[in-house]
């Protein structure tokens, strides 16, 4: 009797750490299964944006304090990062490669700390525009202190040196992927862990009742702070692989765009799970070194999906998901599925209008010949004639008709799941 | 040096009313909604698009009426369309909707008009030397913009002062609280200034997007220094965003003509800094000029720190 | 003459032009149940947001245990052992019932702004916190977020968050405000037994409730206090009945 309740005890926690062993394991093997240079570089650059966007929910979905200045730490710990590689390659330091980017990550922790002091005191907008600031003011310094910056070409360092841990030296991309395989793994770690820690904990205190917080013994500036430098650490080992797997940093690393890209990133993935951030880096990352060789307008598309989310989906993909769990675990799935397919077909078809929209307008005004033919899904048209035009629009109108149409049934389907799930519990 | 200063001054006037013309319907709109408007500067730039389109078809003095209200229109839209069903989720989920704004209609633009400046140029009309004095000149088409920016304060006093709507958003800034209950149609209200806010941002950019430059990233340039003044100034006050606009105009403008750096000044002392290169080497080596850039951010990260009321504001938040 | 714990000595304050508070002394003996009480727009609440320093006063002396805390954040007085509770409903409402009890053991517990330790790995701090659960009855509750408790529970929940930290002394704020009959003969026994050995400071407009609790009350009329006496010396008190009870007699 007693081993058998032991061994029920055991049994989640076996299950669990099988189930940790073979994602790691999974992504150990990834570049083995995909050999290609551009599915290497996109799994170095996967690797980097989820421990950025994880850092930057740190601040947004636990911490309640939306940053539009995170890319500045990413940016100082990659600067950071490839001064100590350059002092490597000329001997003055023997710093093995694996640990640079601890160097990178403490550089931009001591800079979260101080700004993180200044700007924490209250959260929400003033924390916003102060942090657009700084941000604003980093990027105009990088420009008239060149010996740290680099001025516009920025700083470049070779990765590749002898003075490294493991048997590695990280000439090959492949090399680097462990590398950034590795740090993920850590940093994503120990980010789950301190979302269970006192700190974590009253970060999300903070976030709900800043007032409540201060009656139970916390100073919320101070939480904030430290949350705030923990965060610009982790966005500082983000910025060091970036600087390791590039071999060079620029400004841009830390410009508002940048601050722009990983708080779009992370809010598409969702910042109520933790795992959402996680989604939006894979998800954008692929979609942004895919869509960047197939089209201009990516980062108009990316643009309107961060719209269509804080409109219609304010919890990320993560949030739609979660939002699945119980009507799952009911076994009531399938009563949505049909007016799912409805809404879909409909759907596509007012995305394909605007595709061909947007396209043939990149063609007219970015193209060196808009007379030229272009070609859309294999298709050859000409952007300066008429039928492009109307099937788009004819697309589009069609489309969001009948989307409109699948939404009330959408609707009408989630109020009887709902209505079911009520009666399945009493 | 009289020259300098004299220059200096109208520019600093006429870019100072431009940043009012600006922060003045963020202001609006942030005392009224408690709204950060992100894409406040993205309006100043379609209003510079509308007005280049206008005035290559039609004329220069068609544009001047019509870009405001195409922007206004499009201001409305946004905010009957998008910023009110946000409005439920909070503060953070309205300004990540207009930062998305912002995002997308910086693309838009791209999308339309390309990625180069377009050749949006001042009416010829107005495209002479008005005077010249001690050798400054002194064009026709800055004393058109400084007319336009007097006049719109005009309008825009009056219409605060004198008007019902105008005594509503009086109100409502100093005790915004209390909107709700003033008995009136509060999302109405709300439409209509911000339409308004970005009505003032599109007329800005019709009379400066000529004057400096129309190409897409002069919602980036410009925006985040929008953000400063109304900081700097206060937030949700109107003479505070005058004052502060005129302020950082004269901080961007003056910091231009002064090349002097500190290793300029260590050698009026008698020291010669050394030549050593790094990061001291760029320190002591930074003109004044140069910091340009980076002086309103500076002046604004100060001013939360010590003054997080602005200098005339009296709201914390 | 007993142990004072808590004492104020002129205590002014006004916003703006207006003077809300005019000029109080108050002295709270250890261990005793004192009652503040007054018709509206005395200055009750104001009085407990002086004390717990929500707001900063404009003048005058408070002492805590015999520390003046006159010019401290509200964090710092709390810690010093004085823990509130609000007239409106103040929780963590995204968070679960057991984690707003937890939260509120933290500090008092010792683990300040530990990010090297792991909460559910804390025996004794989870073992208090389930304590506190038992204590505030909700122990089958534990996992519910706690917005989206039933509004008397959410109270409850309020005060569990108030004594969870062992503080010495306890302002509560209306607690039962907005209760019914029954619920509220709950809460003063609830609030009696998690008080015990305690010292409390309660805003209450019930009558009921005060002369039931209270060891001593004091009267707050227009900012100052008029009289502070034993329940039966109050209720003959003649100032008292003038300014108040005479008004609104129960």
């Amino acid at each position: 009797m007693k081993d058998n309740t032991a061994a029920s005890a055991m049994r989640p926690f076996v299950v669990k750490s099988l189930a940790i062993l073979a994602v790691v394991a999974i992504i150990l093997l990834l570049p083995q299964i995909f050999q290609t240079r551009f599915a290497q570089s996109l799994l170095n650059q996967i690797g980097i944006a989820v421990i950025f966007a994880l850092s930057y929910n740190m601040l947004l979905g636990q911490g309640g304090m939306l940053s539009f200045g995170h890319a500045v730490f990413y940016g100082l710990g990659g600067f950071m990062a490839i001064h100590t590689l350059k002092m490597v390659n000329n001997g003055v330091v023997p710093i093995p490669t694996e640990l640079v980017p601890l160097i990178g990550g403490a550089f931009s922790c001591i800079f979260g700390l101080i700004f993180g002091l200044i700007s924490t005191r209250r959260a929400a907008i003033p924390f916003a525009l102060i942090t657009l600031g700084i941000g604003e003011l980093i990027a105009s310094c990088a420009l008239i202190f060149p010996s740290f910056f680099g001025g516009e070409e920025g700083v470049s360092a070779n990765r590749w040196t002898d003075v490294t841990l493991s048997p590695l030296n990280f000439g090959r991309a492949g090399e680097v992927y462990l590398l950034i395989a590795a740090w993920m793994l850590v940093c994503v770690f120990l980010m789950y862990l301190l979302t269970r820690t006192p700190l974590g904990r009253m970060a999300n205190a903070v976030r709900d009742n800043p007032e409540r917080a201060r009656f139970i013994g916390y100073n919320p500036h101070m939480v904030r702070t430290i949350q705030f430098s923990l965060s610009a650490f982790f966005a500082g080992i983000a910025g060091s692989l970036f600087a390791i797997n590039f071999e060079i940093i620029t400004a841009h690393a830390l410009g508002m765009m940048a601050s722009a890209d990983v708080l779009m990133m992370t809010y598409i993935g969702g910042v109520g799970h933790f795992f959402g951030p996680i989604l939006g880096a894979v998800l954008v990352t692929f979609l942004q070194l895919v869509l960047a060789n197939i089209t201009h307008a990516w980062l108009l598309y990316f643009g309107l999906l961060f719209m269509c989310m804080v409109l219609w989906a304010p919890n990320g993909i993560s949030g739609l998901i979660m939002l699945h769990e119980p009507v799952w675990k009911a076994g009531l799935f399938k009563k949505l599925l049909p007016s799912y397919g409805r809404a879909l077909v409909p759907g596509l078809v007012l995305f394909l209008g605007v595709i061909i929209l947007v396209e043939i307008n990149y063609h007219l005004s970015l193209s060196t010949n808009p007379e030229s033919p272009m070609s859309l899904f294999g298709i050859e048209i000409s952007a300066q004639s008429a039928p492009p035009w109307i099937a788009s629009l004819l697309l589009m109108t069609v489309g969001f008709l009948f989307f409109r149409k699948a939404a009330f049934q959408v609707r009408d389907a989630w109020d009887e799941v709902t209505r079911r799930m009520r009666k399945g519990e009493h | 040096m009289l020259e300098f200063i004299l220059l200096s001054c109208i520019n600093t006037l006429i870019y100072g009313l431009l940043l009012f013309m600006l922060s003045s319907g963020l202001t609006l709109i942030f005392g009224l909604m408690n709204v950060l408007n992100f894409a406040h500067a993205s309006f100043y730039m379609l209003g510079a698009y509308f007005a280049y389109e206008v005035s290559t078809h039609i004329g220069f003095w068609p544009a001047l009426v019509f870009a405001p209200l195409g922007v206004g229109l499009v201001g409305i839209f946004i905010e009957r369309y998008g910023l009110r069903s946000v409005h439920k989720y909070g503060h953070v989920a309205e300004l990540l909707f207009t930062f998305g704004v912002f995002y997308v209609v910086n693309e838009l633009v791209i999308l339309i008009w390309g990625r180069n400046p377009v050749a949006y140029k001042i009416p010829e009309m107005l495209d002479f030397t008005l005077m010249s004095a001690m050798g400054t000149e002194f064009s026709a088409y800055r004393a058109f913009m400084l007319l336009i920016s007097v006049s719109m304060f005009a309008v825009l006093f009056f219409a605060i002062t004198r008007t019902r709507l105008g005594l509503i958003i009086q109100a409502a800034l100093t005790h915004p609280d209390m909107v709700g209950s003033l008995g009136h149609n509060v999302p109405l209200v709300f439409m209509y200034v911000f339409g308004g806010g970005a009505a003032l941002a599109g007329l800005a950019g019709v009379i400066g997007g000529n004057y400096l430059i129309t190409e897409p990233a002069m919602a980036l340039n410009l925006g985040p220094i929008v953000f400063v003044v109304v900081v700097v100034g206060g937030m949700g006050s109107l003479t505070g965003a005058f004052v502060a606009s005129l302020l950082i105009a004269a901080l961007q403008t003056f910091a231009v003509g002064f090349e002097v750096s500190l290793s300029d000044l260590l050698a009026l002392w008698g020291v010669s800094a050394p030549d050593a290169g790094g990061f001291f080497h760029d320190l002591l080596r930074i003109e004044i000029s140069h910091t340009r850039g980076m002086m309103p951010y500076l002046f604004m990260v100060l001013m939360l720190v010590f003054k997080p009321k602005g200098l005339m504001g009296t709201r914390e938040e | 003459m007993p142990e004072t714990i808590l004492s104020l000595k002129g205590i002014h304050k006004n916003f703006g032009e207006s003077e809300i508070i005019t000029g109080v002394d108050l002295d709270v003996f250890r261990g005793e149940r004192h009652a503040i009480i007054g018709p509206n727009g005395a200055g009750k609440s104001t009085l407990f947001n002086l004390v717990s320093g929500l707001y900063p006063v404009s003048e005058g002396r408070m002492e805590l245990k015999g520390h003046d805390i006159t010019k401290l954040a509200p964090h710092r007085i709390n810690r010093r052992g004085l823990s509130r509770s609000f007239q409106t409903t103040n929780i963590f409402p995204k968070m679960s019932v057991f984690e707003n009890i937890r939260c509120a053991l933290l500090w008092p517990m010792g683990f300040g702004h530990s990010f090297w330790h792991l909460c559910e790995r804390k025996k004794a701090l989870n073992d208090r916190s389930r304590m506190v659960l038992e204590q505030i009855g909700m122990a089958d509750r534990a996992l519910m977020p706690a917005g989206a408790l039933s509004y008397a529970d959410q109270r409850f929940l309020e005060i569990g968050i108030t004594i969870a930290g062992g503080a010495e002394i306890i302002l509560l704020d209306e607690p039962t405000a907005g209760m019914s009959r029954h619920e509220i003969e709950r809460t003063v026994n609830f609030i009696r037994e998690v008080t015990e050995g305690k010292t409390l400071v309660i805003v209450e407009h019930d009558m009921g409730v005060v002369f039931d609790l209270a060891d001593r009350i004091s009267v707050l009329v227009y900012g100052q206090i008029i009289a502070t006496d034993s329940p039966e010396a109050i209720k003959k008190n003649e100032k008292v009945r003038e300014a108040y009870l005479g008004k609104e007699a129960v």
